[in-house]
């Protein structure tokens, strides 16, 4: 296994910008996920260090080797894509042997089929290898379509989220399974998704990218606790974090240049109108409540505005719609005008 | 708006039954979801509510009016699918008039009601855009606009999030369901995704091959599954199942697996000896060392405001438990279980059906429970 190094990476397509001067370092055994919505960025960048696409500036460093100019094979990287690309008229067996009979990577049929067989068992598909490749399930195929890329051993696996055209159920198990295979492996893995809970759940740095730009990287629990913005603090959190305009919540005490407030639905603390005369906690009636699984939402508007806020009750509370209830900031977090994340 | 009436419903494709003798309700103002995996029928049901399949038996009611074989422009109701067609060489303003210009409304009268549609949906700004420069989110909002701008006697959804990515779904079910809000429209809502059911129906019908296994509000249908269906479909992460083998009597509240005897809500009913699981959901298992129920942790994944732990247990089995952020389990740590056992679930596994017990103690009958008064949402 090995590091990656991007240094100033920069690509443009006609007028669109995809990457601008990103540079990120990730260790060898290392577990990243870049993390954005489509158009991000996270793709090309994907592309770029496959040597899909070749940077209009900047330098990438794989193993210690400078890569920025040569061809996709002979990277000694693993690509994964969303559809899985499987050859149909092979059985599973000969679509996960296919990547060692390539010249490029000369092995004996005896060290094919050790291989084949160990990353068969990884991904719990050994009982499938005779099968053909199209009679499986999807969960099945894109588990194929992972065993391709691990038979290899190559420096380094990427991933263009592959679980995402999976049910919910079987992106639940895979997750899990994803992640233990990486850690047995030691495997160096640059990931990329636009589903928060994959990149909470699986990386152990995550990279948020907005418009070309890498504008935080950090474990998911800094990601998630010290957003460096909101457009950071909204990428992460089921429920999406609630942004406040200041003035709305104007008893609260905050930093001279705060514009909004960042409050997670748990860090809201809802009492009942009355217990608090001071201003800090303010004044709002319950609309609607959200009974998801054990978390229940209670969702508020703020008095005298359009404001609504989204709030974890706590367990055993119950509030009814048309309550008036007074709203506790917990762990407000503060932006200022350009959206930036200000510490008291 | 109108309430909608399905009675024993039956829809059968050559050799293939997709729907199976369905009755339901949508009542009045109601947003009524259709929950299920592709191919169980959901979808089906809805293309016979709106006409544009043909049921082999049944009947289907539009308020008083029996619709089950008028066709789909004769049924008061608006459509909005999935791939939300809009006419690419028209701007927002005239794709959201068009349903009023075939229709051959006055002029005036269209464009106060267009105005209308698009201040509910917050896109007047929008209106005299092209619609090919325009977001998903956006897209898909206009395509409400035209479901809405008609003022049908109720809304029939096909997936219409399907398409989005999981950030922006989240986004527009609440707006959808703020939409449901204000309009107090008779909604019926198809989709897969149990996280859209939950978080916006009053009411949940889960299908599974062509029947409707139960029907109920959002909390019911997640604390009280009447088949293991049910349990494993509703819910992320899913409810954990541990076999076992037993005869109970009614009254029970215990169950013995493997070494340890875990306490249960009480029986209500007696069972032969026979193969059952003991389900429970993530929220309901806490590691205890003192448990004689012993795992192995498989792994943890950190989910913001809480942690989903992973075991397997000797006897091959596969439980998750949500615990507090700062939990120290690691992959490879030996851990004891213990379960709420008020909230523990039972099940026949081989019918799939729920036992009664003292949590859970109604006839399974795939439908509402007369007299239960507790509504939510």
């Amino acid at each position: 296994m090995a590091d990656l190094h991007l240094t100033g990476v920069a690509k443009r397509f006609g007028a669109i910008q995809a990457i601008d001067g990103l540079s990120l370092d990730i260790a060898s055994g290392e577990f990243v996920v870049l993390l954005g919505p489509s158009g991000a960025g996270k793709t090309t960048t994907l592309r770029l260090v496959a040597g899909l696409e070749t940077p209009d500036a900047g330098r990438i460093h794989i193993a210690g080797r400078d890569v920025t100019g040569l061809a996709p094979a002979l990277r000694d990287v693993a690509f994964v894509f969303q559809q899985y690309s499987l050859y149909p008229h092979l059985s599973v067996y000969d679509n996960l042997a296919f990547p060692l009979r390539s010249p490029l990577h000369p092995t004996s049929e005896a060290e094919i089929r050790r291989k084949v067989h160990e990353v068969a068992q990884m991904l719990r598909i050994a009982d499938k290898l005779q099968n053909p490749a199209t009679r499986l399930s999807g969960g099945q195929m894109q588990r194929v379509a992972i065993g391709r890329a691990l038979v290899r051993d190559p420096s380094l696996y990427l991933m263009d989220e592959p679980l995402s055209s999976l049910d919910a159920k079987l992106r639940n198990d895979l997750r899990l399974e994803l992640k233990r295979i990486q850690q047995d492996l030691g495997a160096t893995m640059l990931y990329v998704t636009h589903d928060q809970i994959e990149a909470l759940t699986m990386a152990s740095r995550v990279g948020v990218l907005e418009q070309g730009r890498l504008v935080q990287v950090g474990t998911p629990q800094q990601i998630y606790e010290e957003p460096v913005s909101s457009y950071v603090a909204a990428r992460l959190g089921s429920p999406r974090i609630n942004l406040i305009p200041r003035a709305l919540v104007a008893g609260v005490p905050a930093p001279a240049a705060a514009v909004t407030v960042g409050a997670r639905a748990e860090h809201l603390r809802l009492h009942r109108a009355g217990i608090d005369d001071t201003g800090r906690y303010r004044h709002a009636r319950v609309k609607r409540i959200e009974r998801l699984s054990d978390l229940h939402l209670v969702h508020v508007g703020l008095d005298d505005s359009d404001q609504e806020l989204v709030t974890a009750a706590p367990p055993g509370a119950s509030f009814e719609p048309g309550d008036a209830v007074q709203v506790e900031l917990l762990r407000p977090l503060w932006f200022d005008a350009d959206g930036l994340r200000i510490t008291p | 708006m109108a309430e909608i009436r399905v009675h024993q419903l039956h829809k059968a494709f050559a050799d293939f039954t997709a729907v199976k003798d369905s009755s339901f309700t949508v009542r009045d103002g109601e947003f009524f979801c259709l929950l299920g995996p592709s191919g169980c029928g959901k979808t089906t049901t809805l293309r016979m509510i709106a006409g544009l399949e043909l049921p082999t038996s049944g009947q289907i009611f539009l308020g008083e009016e029996d619709v089950s074989f008028k066709r789909a422009s004769a049924r008061d109701i608006a459509f909005v699918f999935q791939m939300f067609a809009l006419y690419p060489h028209m701007n927002v303003r005239r794709n959201i008039a068009f349903p009023l210009v075939s229709q051959g409304m006055l002029r005036s009268a269209i464009d106060a009601q267009v105005e209308e549609a698009a201040r509910i949906l917050r896109i007047t700004h929008l209106l005299d855009k092209p619609v090919s420069g325009l977001s998903s989110g956006d897209r898909q909002r206009v395509a409400l606009g035209r479901a809405i701008v008609r003022q049908p006697l109720a809304f029939l959804m096909d997936e219409p999030l399907g398409a989005l990515d999981s950030e922006f779904r989240e986004v527009m079910c609440h707006e959808l369901r703020a939409l449901h809000d204000r309009l107090n429209a008779t909604t019926v809502y198809v989709t897969h995704d149990q996280m859209e059911a939950m978080a916006m129906a009053d009411t949940i019908a889960i299908m599974n091959q062509g029947v409707i296994e139960q029907l109920g509000a959002p909390l019911e249908v997640y604390e009280r599954p009447a088949s293991v269906f049910v349990a494993d479909f509703i819910g992320a992460p899913a409810m954990s199942f541990l076999p076992f083998e037993a005869a109970l009597a009614s009254g029970a509240s215990a169950v013995q697996i493997g070494p340890a005897q875990i306490a249960v809500p009480a029986l209500r009913e007696d069972v032969s000896a026979r193969a059952l699981l003991c389900g429970v959901r993530p929220e309901h298992v806490r590691l205890d060392d003192a448990s004689p129920l012993r795992a192995e942790v498989l792994g943890t994944e950190y989910l913001g405001a809480s942690r989903i732990v992973t075991v397997g247990t000797a006897q091959g089995a596969t439980l998750r438990a949500k615990v507090d952020v700062a939990s120290g389990a690691r992959r490879g740590d030996q851990v004891g279980l213990a379960f709420d056992a008020a909230a523990v679930s039972l099940f026949d596994l081989g019918s799939g059906r729920a036992l009664r017990t003292a949590r859970d103690d109604r006839p399974h009958t795939g439908h509402r429970r007369s007299g239960d008064g507790a509504r939510h949402g």
